[in-house]
Order: structure tokens, then C-alpha cells, then sequence
């Protein structure tokens, strides 16, 4: 497939990137984190600092008004990586409308992508959301409750949404729907698709500065220029989500990660700290490994997905991966800290909440 | 720019070996596991003779366009990639034969990293052996009771070896002796011991839950001569504790580019259970698309995917190891990360592709019982998995030695 040699080394532009990342995150998000996730509510001027930064800017074309970088399924994943380190549920907000971009980028026409471009990349942060999943157990995005059905020149929209962030704040919001018998894809503009919509706030074990909403559309009619045409394929889009959401645990872990061992050296139990012992040593080993393996299966899948390669595999074994070991460490993280990690001193019990929320963030976030 | 995809004169070799595995190894698989033999199988010769002189044409043929980048210049996909690619491909075709090819052991590549051209000139063909365990020591190498004593020119060595991979077949042993017991780890060196010099003596030969293709020797040291020049490396014992450290560090970085080759062993193995278990459920229906909901998947494909998650991950951790020694960037943390993700991996993957596939997997009919009883030495050999857990906590936590135990 290609000639391309095996290697682990980010592009410079990545690596410049991904400093000026870290520093935001060190500066504005890890600090803030805990008490949004108290609040239940975003930092003030939060998704404005976000805006700022610019990523937004950076996929779309220059004759789009953006920065023409193109699709960087790789660099998404880096960025997702640093912000969740961050913070979980600030960097899903913050990525929210990056991720209607991708999607629209990958599968939108020329008008739908001008219409939201020239919004979203306005004068300031304008939220705008995915709304994939559903309310309730055994629910599949590949076969949707929610119904489409053809009705003139345009659609109508029937069926309830789940965990849409931002909620009727969102100014676009991207909709599955059953159509015929294929999952179709629609762009859903709250400034005038309004008749039939509402939202309800819902509240989740973690996530919980991420204002998350189920959305009850009841006949809602949309233009037949709402639809995504331009080869909408739903694993596709699954399989980004999939990328987005190992990257987020990514990132997560690190975060325990590198709060977990310098307190398993410093706390002293007999006589000795704690990480003296194998029994405890050998679970940050094995936090650190899996961490590893998590970042590599991922950047496998974005690699191949940049390349224009079949992800599917890659894609969903990062995913499988990060779901079973984002949690095992986020459990672990609080297991190490004994009592200390179960209360809200310290930031595990937050981090054990978020990561429970990995096999869902591919709802919410593309790569 | 990140791509963890092999670049194309891996894949070429990937292609190759997987025809040399599946024509050449395969079919003596089930013989040799019967059969368990002492001396080597008569085709292995041949074969491994074969992947040698191709070995050699492509070195021949490797231009530097295949090794560099246009992008990124500056990085290598070089022997380390090259060499655990190889291993898993072999591996693949059947472990225990791959294991028992002449020459492709930790004896040799000692031999290789010290010895003189005189030296290889009067040892001749390369087939060593590495005698580090003992009955009293697995481990913990530090500890090993076997001595060697200068008289003259040469050194008398005594003590019991056992777990020599090669050890009857082998052509020379490279023998771990203290020169002084009471120093520790500072005092062990290697020594090469050609076969049939008087005092040493092969006593045993295990019998085995699986490798069975390949010989595991006793070999007992009992008064046996050595010329002087034989010590393999430097003969002094280092003075101060940190020297000695050095040097015995030394000894212990070999296995920093060793481990991820064994680790391979492990990929290997467990791709070739997961393709036949696959195979077989494909002939029922059974198919792994990579695309539905965890709600919607059986108890069966639920368990397929978590094996192949567990392998492509133990696998990537393999290949990062390779290319950070192809790069010279330090991995000796990396190194035994991927042995331990992958020892464990494989055997957990052979050992449930056996449950999967009930009697038929339980059954000599299929190697998938044969794989599972190799596999477990993998997380065994070159460090078991609990040591390898050792050395990645010590680096993740920055302690030493003393410290975590």
C-alpha cells in the first residue's frame, strides 16, 4: 500500500502544535477542570480561549475561509490526546464543532459546507454538535430509531437523540436517521429547523461540565438540501468516532498516569513508599503498557484513515482496547489511592467517572 | 510523519516467509511435536540454509531507498524491525521449528558482538549455544554458582547448566561463569566452550510441554578447559560498585534488542492460532466484520475481538521496540514492555482459541492445542513476564534495584 516507512515521529508542525497545546492545557484546562466538573458547567470564556486557538480554522479550505490544512485524521488524534489530558469534558466541547467540520468536510457538498464554515469559523465559538446516539439499551447507529421519511422536496424527522452536547445552544446539529433501509445522515440548523424540536438537559455519571441534552424531534421537517450526500457511508462515520474516542482515553490515562506515580513514590506505608511493592508497582506497569498499546492501535487507525486506507479494523480494535483499559485504568488510579482516590480531593474519582464514558464519546467526537 | 503501517520491503519479506512458513514449516509441525527428537530435524538444515542465502540476496539488494524516507530522512527501518518481522513470520508457519533453527540463537549473537576474526576462524561454524540457568537460579542470573578459574593460560570451569536451548544439537556453548562468587554480578562472565572439550558434558535432555522441535539440554561442567582467550568481552571485575553495575548492565543490554525478537515469537504464535480459529468459524457462518456494537455481538465474536485487540496491540508494541533500537533511541523500557504484553498475550490468545474451538481446538486434529502448549514459554524464556514487569516499573518509577525488589 505504501512506501511510507514504519515510524512513531510527529511532524514538525504536529510537534509545534502539540506544544502550544500543552501549554493551554497546563494553563487553562487541567487547573479549571474540577471545579467545572463541580458546577456542572463550562468555565467561563472557556469555549472562547478554545475558539482562539484556531483548529476549527485549520481543515477548511482556503476558499472555504479557513486554513486549507486539509483532513489530519493523524493530528486530530494528537490534539484529542493533549486536550483530554486536560480535561474530558471540556475537550469534548471544545471538539464538538471540530467535529461537525470533519464530517462535513468528508461527507457534506460544496453548499453545506460553505453554509456552516462561514458560521462556525465566524468571530467567535459557535457550538455545534453530533446527535447519533439513542435513549435506552441495545441501541445501534447502524440501524437508527430515529426515522426519516420522505415528504416533498424535503424530509421529515421522527425519533429522540441522546447526549447531544450543547443541546438547543448547538447552531447545527448533525442527525442520524433511518431512511428506507440505510442509515442517512442530515444537517440540522437550529436557527431555522425549529418546529417540532426540544430538548430536555440529561445528566450522566460523568462528563459533567459537558452540557449534554436528549433531543426529541417530533416531525421535524428539513430542506432535502439538509441532507449529506456526498457518499455518506455510517460505518464510516463510525469509524472516526471510534479514532476520536481512543484518542480522548488516550489521553485521559496519560493524565492518571502521571498523577498516580509520583504519589505511589511518596506515600509511605511500612516504612517504605508504596511502589517498593510489586503488587503495587506492577499496576502502574501495567498502566503504562496498555497506555501505550492504546496510543499505538490508534494511531494505527488514523494513519490509515489520513492515507485513505480501510480503518475498520484498526479503528475498532483501538476503540475495544481503550473502552476495556481506559476504564481498567481509571479504576486502577483509584484503587492506588486507596480512600484518598475515592474521594473528591483528588481528581481519580473524576477521571474513573469520564473514562466509564469511552465506548460512547465516538457519539460525540470525529477524528 | 506517523505511519505504523511496514514499509514495503517488510511486507515483500512478510510475503516470502509466509509461503517459506506455510510450504516448508507447517507440514513437519505435528512429526516433530510427536516425535520430540534429540537431534535436529533433518529438514531444518536445508530450510534454514535456504532463509540464509535469502537473507544475504536481500541485504545484496537493499538499496538505502529502502530504508529511508523522503519525508523523514533521518528515519530507519533497519535490522531490529527487519529481524522481529522475520521471527513472527517464521512463528507464524510453527515456533517450535523456528526455535530449534541452527544459529539463530542468543549463543550466537554473543559470539558474533566480541569475537575476533582469528577467533571465529578457529571455532568455525557459528552454532552456539547460551548456558545461563542453573538449578539453583532462573532469574535471578546474578546468582549463578558455576566458577571459572584461571590456571595458566587457560580457565577451569565446573558447574550444571540446565534449560540450554540447543544445548545437544549446538556446536559450542557460550557458558555464564563467576570468576569469584563472592562479587556478585560483577564477576560473571561468558566463555565459549567448543563441544567435545573434556569436562563438559551434555547429561539430559528434557522432555517438554511444547517446543518439543527443539532440544533443551543439561550440561555439566566438571573440571573443564578453556584457552584463556576464550572469555568472551572484557576479563576484569570491575572495582567499585558502580563499575561493576556498568559492567554487569552491560551484560544485561544485549537483551534489550534480544527481548523484542523473542517477544515476536509471540506474535507469530498467536496470528497463526487466531487464523485457524477464524478459519474454522468461518466454515460456520462465523465472521468478524469490525463494525457492529458491542450490544449486538455474540458471547463468541465478543471473545474474537478481544483477542485480536489484545494481539494487534501486543504487536504494535513490538514493532515501536524495533524501531526505537533501529533509531537508537533508548528502549530497554520498551523493550521489556513488549515482551511482557506479548508473552502474556500469546498465551492467553492460543489458550482461548482452544475453548473457542472446543473439541476440534482440544483435538491433535488441528495445531491449535499445539500452540497452545508452545506458547507458554514464550511468556517464560528471556526474561518471564514478571521480570519484564520488574524493569519497566523500576524505569516508569525511577527506582533501582534495592529499592523495588
Amino acid at each position: 500500500m505504501s512506501a511510507a516507512l514504519f515510524d512513531l515521529t510527529p511532524t514538525e508542525d504536529q510537534q509545534m502544535t502539540q506544544d502550544m497545546v500543552r501549554r493551554f492545557v497546563a494553563d487553562v484546562m487541567a487547573p479549571q477542570a474540577r471545579a467545572a466538573d463541580e458546577a456542572a458547567a463550562l468555565p467561563a470564556g472557556f469555549l472562547d480561549q478554545v475558539f482562539e486557538l484556531g483548529f476549527s480554522f485549520m481543515p477548511v479550505p482556503e476558499d472555504l475561509g479557513g486554513a486549507g490544512e486539509g483532513r489530519r485524521p493523524v493530528s486530530n488524534v494528537l490534539l484529542m490526546e493533549n486536550l483530554a489530558a486536560g480535561d474530558l469534558s471540556m475537550a469534548v466541547a471544545a471538539l464538538a464543532p471540530l467535529s461537525v467540520i470533519n464530517c462535513l468536510l468528508d461527507y457534506g457538498n460544496r453548499a453545506q459546507q460553505e453554509r456552516v464554515f462561514r458560521v462556525l469559523n465566524g468571530s467567535a465559538f459557535v457550538p455545534a454538535a453530533l446527535a447519533l446516539h439513542e435513549p435506552g439499551v441495545i441501541t445501534d447507529p447502524r440501524a437508527p430509531a430515529t426515522t426519516a421519511t420522505k415528504a416533498g422536496d424535503g424530509y421529515v424527522l421522527q425519533g429522540t437523540k441522546s447526549m447531544v452536547a450543547f443541546g438547543p445552544d448547538a447552531r447545527f446539529i448533525l442527525v442520524t436517521a433511518l431512511l428506507d433501509d440505510g442509515v442517512a445522515a442530515f444537517l440540522l440548523d437550529t436557527d431555522n429547523e425549529t418546529e417540532g424540536l426540544s430538548f430536555q438537559p440529561e445528566q450522566y455519571m460523568g462528563l459533567r461540565s459537558l452540557p449534554l441534552f436528549q433531543m426529541t424531534l417530533d416531525k421535524v421537517l428539513l430542506p432535502a438540501t439538509a441532507r449529506l450526500d456526498e457518499g455518506f457511508c455510517i460505518d464510516g462515520l463510525l469509524q472516526r468516532g471510534r479514532i476520536a474516542a481512543a484518542a480522548l482515553a488516550t489521553g485521559t490515562c496519560q493524565a492518571v498516569l502521571d498523577y498516580v506515580v509520583p504519589y505511589v513514590n511518596e506515600r509511605v506505608a511500612f516504612g517504605e513508599p508504596i511502589s517498593n511493592r510489586q503488587a503495587v508497582a506492577f499496576m502502574v506497569v501495567d498502566m503504562a503498557t496498555e497506555l501505550e498499546a492504546m496510543q499505538l492501535l490508534n494511531w494505527r487507525a488514523a494513519a490509515q484513515l489520513e492515507q485513505g486506507a480501510d480503518c475498520a479494523r484498526a479503528a475498532y480494535l483501538a476503540q475495544r482496547h481503550a473502552s476495556k483499559y481506559g476504564m481498567k485504568i481509571g479504576t486502577d488510579g483509584v484503587q492506588l489511592f486507596g480512600g484518598h482516590g475515592f474521594i473528591r480531593e483528588h481528581p481519580l474519582e473524576m477521571w474513573y467517572r469520564n473514562l466509564r464514558a469511552v465506548p460512547l464519546l465516538g457519539g460525540l467526537v470525529l477524528a | 510523519m506517523i505511519n505504523l503501517e511496514l514499509p514495503k520491503h517488510l511486507q515483500d519479506l512478510q510475503t516470502l516467509l509466509r509461503q517459506f512458513s506455510n510450504d516448508g514449516l507447517r507440514p513437519l509441525s505435528r512429526k516433530y511435536d510427536d516425535l520430540e527428537p534429540k537431534e535436529l530435524p533433518e529438514e531444518l538444515g536445508p530450510l534454514s540454509e535456504l532463509l540464509a542465502a535469502g537473507r544475504k540476496q536481500r541485504s545484496a539488494n537493499n538499496s538505502a531507498a529502502d530504508n529511508t524516507d523522503a519525508e523523514s530522512p533521518a528515519v530507519r527501518n533497519g535490522t531490529n524491525l527487519g529481524t522481529v518481522v522475520g521471527a513472527a513470520e517464521l512463528c507464524w508457519g510453527d515456533p517450535a521449528l523456528f526455535l530449534a533453527m541452527p544459529a539463530i540463537g542468543l549463543g550466537n549473537a554473543a559470539v558474533e558482538a566480541v569475537a575476533t576474526p582469528e577467533q571465529k576462524q578457529q571455532w568455525g561454524e557459528l552454532y552456539a549455544a547460551m548456558a545461563i540457568t542453573e538449578p539453583g537460579c532462573g532469574s535471578d542470573s546474578a546468582a549463578i554458582r558455576t566458577t571459572a578459574t584461571l590456571d595458566g593460560d587457560e580457565w577451569v570451569i565446573n558447574g550444571e547448566k540446565i534449560f540450554v536451548t540447543d544445548g545437544y544439537r549446538c556446536k559450542q556453548v557460550v557458558v555464564w561463569a563467576s570468576l569469584d562468587t563472592e562479587l556478585g554480578k560483577a564477576a560473571i562472565k561468558s566463555f565459549l566452550v567448543p563441544k567435545g572439550t573434556p569436562g563438559m558434558t551434555v547429561t539430559r535432555v528434557e522432555h517438554k510441554l511444547g517446543m518439543r522441535a527443539s532440544d533443551t539440554a543439561q550440561i555439566v561442567f566438571d573440571n573443564c578447559r578453556v584457552p584463556r582467550a576464550n572469555l568472551l568481552g572484557d576479563p576484569e571485575i570491575a572495582k567499585t560498585a558502580e563499575a561493576r553495575k556498568k559492567a554487569f548492565g552491560g551484560v544485561m543490554q544485549t537483551f534489550d534488542n534480544t527481548r523484542p525478537a523473542v517477544a515476536a515469537q509471540g506474535i507469530g504464535t498467536a496470528r497463526a492460532a487466531l487464523d485457524i480459529t477464524e478459519a474454522l468459524l468461518r466454515e460456520r457462518g462465523v465472521e468478524l466484520a469490525y463494525n457492529r456494537e458491542y450490544a449486538q455481538l455474540s458471547a463468541l465474536e465478543n471473545d474474537l475481538y478481544d483477542l485480536e485487540t489484545e494481539y494487534e496491540g501486543a504487536r504494535l508494541l513490538v514493532l515501536k521496540a524495533a524501531w526505537m533500537a533501529d533509531n537508537r533511541l533508548p528502549n530497554s523500557k520498551n523493550a521489556s514492555m513488549c515482551k511482557a504484553k506479548a508473552g502474556r498475550m500469546v498465551n492467553t490468545v492460543t489458550l482461548k482459541c482452544v475453548e473457542i474451538c472446543g473439541q476440534l481446538g482440544y483435538s491433535k486434529t488441528e495445531l491449535l492445542e499445539k500452540l497452545a502448549r508452545d506458547s507458554k514459554i514464550i511468556d517464560i524464556y528471556e526474561g518471564t513476564q514478571q521480570i519484564q514487569q520488574l524493569i519497566v516499573a523500576r524505569q516508569v518509577l525511577g527506582k533501582s534495584s534495592s529499592e523495588l525488589k
